[in-house]
């Protein structure tokens, strides 16, 4: 005989709800992804709860890490640098202590490069890795264009006034122009503007001095000099020059052409000067032929 | 009144939810299945055909994307007999449409037979207030038809306005916007058996659906199975099911007129398996492969295997002619006819322009049914299957499922019932008034 008692086909009310609850999209989701991610994440927290085996984890990783970068195609075997004097290299040398090899993921060549840019000689320095295991300085130098007396003693300035590098005695470099006075450093481009003005009077002059840090004075050789005017010193010194021309103004015996007060430029005379001034003046008077 | 107002919005409300979030299920509770149809709303159409009615006569706005039967347990007349079954029944439906479709379903719109369904038709009329008929207006008329006293144990489960009169002119369908001074309407109300709905609320609410709509299966079927002409020019439906005939009258696509014969298909069944002395599923199977209501001369020759397993050779062995089989099957579906010819005399049926007879659901499958039928019903009867909606089943497309699929059009398109009208605010006050004088007399 058939079972009298057919299996009802019909779900149970748990089979029910459960199906319907699979069919709920944000339990699908939570399911899909929330749970395995919970349980990964919870198993990974009980292993790391005990201190030992963190411990152990970061050991291993840190060793892992060592071995990859002490790879030979890592390991930076030399420095070489490009575009730099031996002093400057040296310098460079100094300053950048590195003992070789040494790994490129130990290298901060920000930190290189800014190092090697302190340097008053350099004025840009590019710091890349070659291949090869170099590390390449490619150092663009500082060139002097003036040297300038202080206090302390002679130093050499770019053309815009930065700090080259110390100068034992002004006979090392005669070439360079000579500046002198406090702040003269500030305006290094205008100086090397006038003295390129006072060329025809290149061989006389001694050197520019700046004045109470704010004007100039050129001072030229037999203890002359131009004082300048604050304002406009270029168009000031380009008269002197042409009077000088015309005049032989520089030629005679005066101490100072006085330019500061453009309206009225004065010229102070020389010693010998002013006594055969006063002589053409004062002379007694030859009694007129009667 | 005003309870019944209340649940019913709350079920619009609902039925509005579930399509904003798109999926529905459609549950057909009957007496020889439960049909349970899952359908996905893909919102107004897209490309054009925004005017007018659109493609499939405006069906396509949905689709069917899950749909499962089961036999049914513990429905009884289209009633709801053994609780806890018929919820382990709707639960299988659900559970198999929910597989198909692959997703969750959380309203149901449910369509029910039996509960011994009453047709009234009530008249209300009012005076206009301004020029033109407004909403308001239309809610105040429909508030002022004279509701009968139907019993404390019925529910309303229909209340279609059917008709509008303004003036001296009748046959309005929408009377908004017209000018005139006085509105009459015409209202189809339908109440069920309160019990039969608190139970089915009880094994809805068990399956975790929410109850998004309630519809006679009789209007529905009518939904599916009439032609719009015979909507429109007065056909009436009769759904033949496994435990009650339904029948709905239409004209200008609306009911007019529904009632339900507490006869069906399983009659027929269970008469056979009582004649023959069978049990009940080989009565059914006999029933639907050699089952028929006219005999013919070949039928006496043709003979049916019985079958059995008592293991009385003599028992197993019988055999019955086909002819024999249709004398028992004849009768019932005879009675059954003439019931539903009865039903319809009562109602008026002759004086309506069109006499079409639709008949559709399971029983209506029956050979035959086509030459008995207009012996009893008159001429015009036909045999309806209902409307093809996309995405159905093949195996749901037969007139078995004619009430599912007008529950599906119904849920698509819902005819306008009294309560989908604001209730007008003036009763609200008065009655306030009045209980707060009752109040006070009672206390001071």
């Amino acid at each position: 005989m058939r079972s009298l008692i057919r299996r009802d086909p019909a779900p149970s009310r748990w089979a029910y709800r459960r199906q319907r609850l699979m069919l709920t999209p944000l339990f699908r989701f939570f399911l899909k992804y929330g749970l395995p991610v919970g349980i990964l994440g919870l198993a990974t927290g009980l292993y790391f709860a005990e201190a030992e085996r963190r411990e152990a984890m970061i050991v291993a990783a840190g060793e892992i890490r060592r071995q990859i970068e002490e790879r030979p195609e890592f390991m930076v075997n030399l420095m070489a640098i490009d575009g730099a004097s031996a002093e400057v290299a040296e310098d460079i040398r100094e300053i950048v202590p590195l003992d070789f090899p040494i790994s490129s993921f130990d290298l901060e060549l920000t930190e290189i490069k800014e190092r090697a840019e302190e340097l008053d000689a350099v004025a840009r320095a590019d710091v890349r890795i070659r291949s090869g295991g170099v590390l390449q300085l490619d150092i663009a130098e500082r060139t002097p264009a003036v040297v300038w007396r202080t206090e302390d003693g002679l130093e050499l300035l770019d053309a815009e006034g930065h700090r080259v590098a110390e100068l034992a005695r002004r006979a090392d470099r005669p070439d360079l122009p000579l500046l002198a006075g406090a702040a003269a450093e500030d305006v290094v481009p205008e100086a090397l503007t006038l003295l390129q003005l006072s060329a025809p009077i290149e061989r006389r002059i001694r050197g520019l001095l700046r004045v109470g840090e704010r004007r100039w004075d050129v001072v030229l050789d037999k203890g002359q000099r131009i004082m300048l005017p604050e304002a406009d010193p270029m168009a000031a010194l380009q008269r002197v020059i042409a009077l000088d021309q015309a005049r032989d103004l520089l030629a005679r015996d005066l101490t100072v052409v006085d330019m500061r007060n453009p309206d009225r430029p004065t010229l102070r005379l020389g010693q010998n000067a002013v006594e055969t001034f006063r002589e053409i003046i004062f002379a007694p008077k030859e009694p007129t032929r009667p | 009144m005003t309870d019944l107002y209340q649940s019913q919005r709350t079920m619009r409300a609902m039925r509005r939810a579930a399509m904003q979030r798109g999926v529905i299920a459609i549950l057909d509770v009957g007496t020889s299945k439960i049909a349970c149809l899952i359908l996905r709303f893909d919102g107004p159409e897209r490309d054009g055909a925004s005017d007018g009615i659109g493609s499939l006569a405006g069906q396509s706005s949905f689709r069917v994307i899950g749909a499962s039967t089961t036999r049914s347990r513990g429905v009884r007349l289209g009633e709801i007999h053994i609780m806890q079954e018929t919820e382990r029944a709707i639960r299988t439906a659900v559970q198999g449409a929910q597989k198909m479709a692959a997703v969750r379903v959380d309203h149901a719109i449910v369509c029910i037979s039996g509960g011994q369904p009453r047709s009234y038709g009530l008249a209300g009329e009012v005076a206009i207030e301004g020029m033109q008929v407004t909403e308001a207006d239309v809610a105040r008329v429909l508030t002022a038809c004279d509701v009968p006293d139907y019993g404390d144990d019925r529910e309303v489960l229909h209340a279609q306005p059917v008709n509008f009169a303004l003036d001296q002119r009748t046959g309005l369908g929408d009377p908004r916007g017209q000018i005139g001074h006085r509105l009459a309407c015409d209202m189809h109300m339908l109440t069920i058996d309160a019990r039969l709905i608190q139970n089915l609320l009880y094994c809805v609410k068990r399956c975790d659906l929410e109850l998004a709509g309630l519809a006679s299966s009789a209007y529905a079927s009518g939904i599916a199975s009439l032609v719009e002409d015979e909507q429109e020019l007065g056909a009436a439906c009769v759904d033949m099911g496994g435990g009650a005939t339904g029948l709905s009258v239409f004209i200008k696509k609306h009911m007019i007129y529904s009632d339900a014969v507490r006869l069906g298909g399983d009659h027929v069944t269970m008469d056979i398996a009582k004649g023959l002395q069978i049990p009940f599923n080989v009565a059914e199977r006999i029933k639907t492969f050699h089952g028929g209501v006219v005999a013919t001369g070949m039928d006496d020759r043709d003979l049916i295997e019985l079958g059995g397993n008592t293991g009385d050779w003599d028992r197993d062995r019988r055999t019955v002619s086909r002819s024999e089989l249709i004398g028992i099957i004849r009768p019932r579906i005879e009675e059954l006819l003439e019931d539903v010819r009865a039903r319809l005399d009562v109602a008026g049926f002759d004086h309506l322009p069109s006499q079409q007879i639709v008949l559709t659901g399971g029983a209506s499958q029956m050979p035959g049914l086509d030459v008995l039928a207009p012996k009893i019903l008159g001429q015009q009867v036909r045999i309806g299957r209902p409307l093809r909606v996309q995405g159905l089943p093949q195996a749901a497309t037969g007139a078995a499922f004619a009430s599912s699929v007008g529950l599906s059009l119904f849920a698509a398109h819902p005819q306008d019932e009294w309560w989908d009208f604001e209730i007008p605010a003036e009763g609200h006050p008065r009655r306030s008034l009045r209980k707060a004088v009752k109040w006070l007399k009672d206390n001071w």
